[in-house]
């Protein structure tokens, strides 16, 4: 399979996963390293003074794995401009998911927003991998300002809905020149393996994998999807025939009889 | 002096920048950023940058996310 480039970063891994909804940072920890991931998104919250809790980064921080540091929370491209400047300092990366979703019952991105908060990122040096709706237009301005991938939604976050933008999705794929990441909304590994069979670069799950009743079995699971899809979709995919008619795949000359 | 970090009163007992306050509040090496009146400040600058009596601060850490 060919390798996923990103800024000139190499990937043999096109599963990325999100950090959310763990039950603990053990099980979280396990999940990422049966996916195979190198790339891991974080979030950031105001710590509590006098606050003891077990770090996450400890959790998430391996050699192989590209740290996605998330901008969840804000509501502007001002406020997404701080907030990446805040997580360059923290986690040592300029490389940021940009999201911006001011709307908390469906946490869709705001298109305006995301694409101008894209621009003033790329010029401040940022590798910026933007959270966005599936909207064809929209992903080849993001790109035009520099953005490293697009991330359409195939859902709402958080619904395992599947791919209910596929055929936005399709347009997205075949006019995009940089990686499209298929985020948000991808509820099962069939989901997956259809996202990078119509030849999405990469998928981010979260919550399917978080809220599994194994998670780690899960994350397994998701990586062999998005393996099989990607070799579908390097290898060819026959034509889905538009009869209802078969065509054989056996030869048809009788050997039973004379 | 008392600063305001995240909303809360907080009491700077030792020193007056924002190195002694992140000694006193045992800030680990690594996964924080501080910024002083919504203004991110390196780490490299802690030491230098002081604090006047009701500064606000922000003080960030890695939270689980997707």
């Amino acid at each position: 399979m060919k390798k996923l480039i990103i800024a000139d970063k190499e990937f043999d891994s096109r599963l990325f996963l999100g950090t959310g909804k763990f039950n603990s940072n053990e099980i979280m920890e396990k999940a990422i390293l049966a996916s195979g991931t190198e790339m891991v998104t974080v979030a950031m919250k105001r710590i509590e003074l006098n606050d003891k809790e077990d770090d996450m980064l400890h959790h998430i921080v391996h050699p192989h794995i590209q740290l996605l540091p998330n901008t969840s929370g804000v509501r502007t491209a001002e406020e997404a401009v701080f907030a990446a400047q805040m997580a360059r300092e923290a986690f040592g990366t300029n490389w940021l998911k940009l999201e911006i979703h001011p709307d908390p019952r469906y946490l869709l991105p705001d298109s305006a927003e995301t694409l101008k908060a894209t621009e003033e990122l790329v010029k401040l040096g940022f590798v910026v991998l933007p959270y966005c709706q599936a909207d064809p237009t929209l992903c080849k301005r993001l790109e035009e300002a520099g953005a490293a991938t697009v991330m359409p939604l195939a859902a709402p976050i958080g619904t395992n809905k599947g791919l209910q933008t596929r055929d936005f999705l399709r347009i997205i794929i075949e006019q995009s020149n940089v990686p499209v990441v298929v985020d948000a909304g991808i509820g099962a590994p069939s989901h997956a393996a259809e996202a990078m069979e119509m030849g999405a670069d990469a998928c981010l799950v979260n919550t399917a994998i978080a809220v599994a009743g194994n998670p780690e079995e899960m994350a397994i699971a998701f990586k062999e999807a998005v393996i099989a899809g990607r070799r579908a979709y390097e290898a060819g995919l026959g034509v889905q025939s538009e009869s209802f008619e078969a065509s054989a795949s056996s030869p048809l000359t009788a050997f039973l009889n004379n | 002096m008392t600063v305001i970090v995240n909303n809360k009163e907080t009491d700077l007992t030792q020193g007056n920048t924002i190195a002694d306050l992140a000694k006193q509040l045992e800030l680990p090496e690594k996964g924080v950023a501080i910024a002083l009146h919504n203004r991110m400040i390196p780490r490299e600058k802690w030491a230098d940058q002081t604090l006047q009596p009701n500064d606000s601060l922000v003080i960030i850490k890695a939270a689980c996310g997707g």
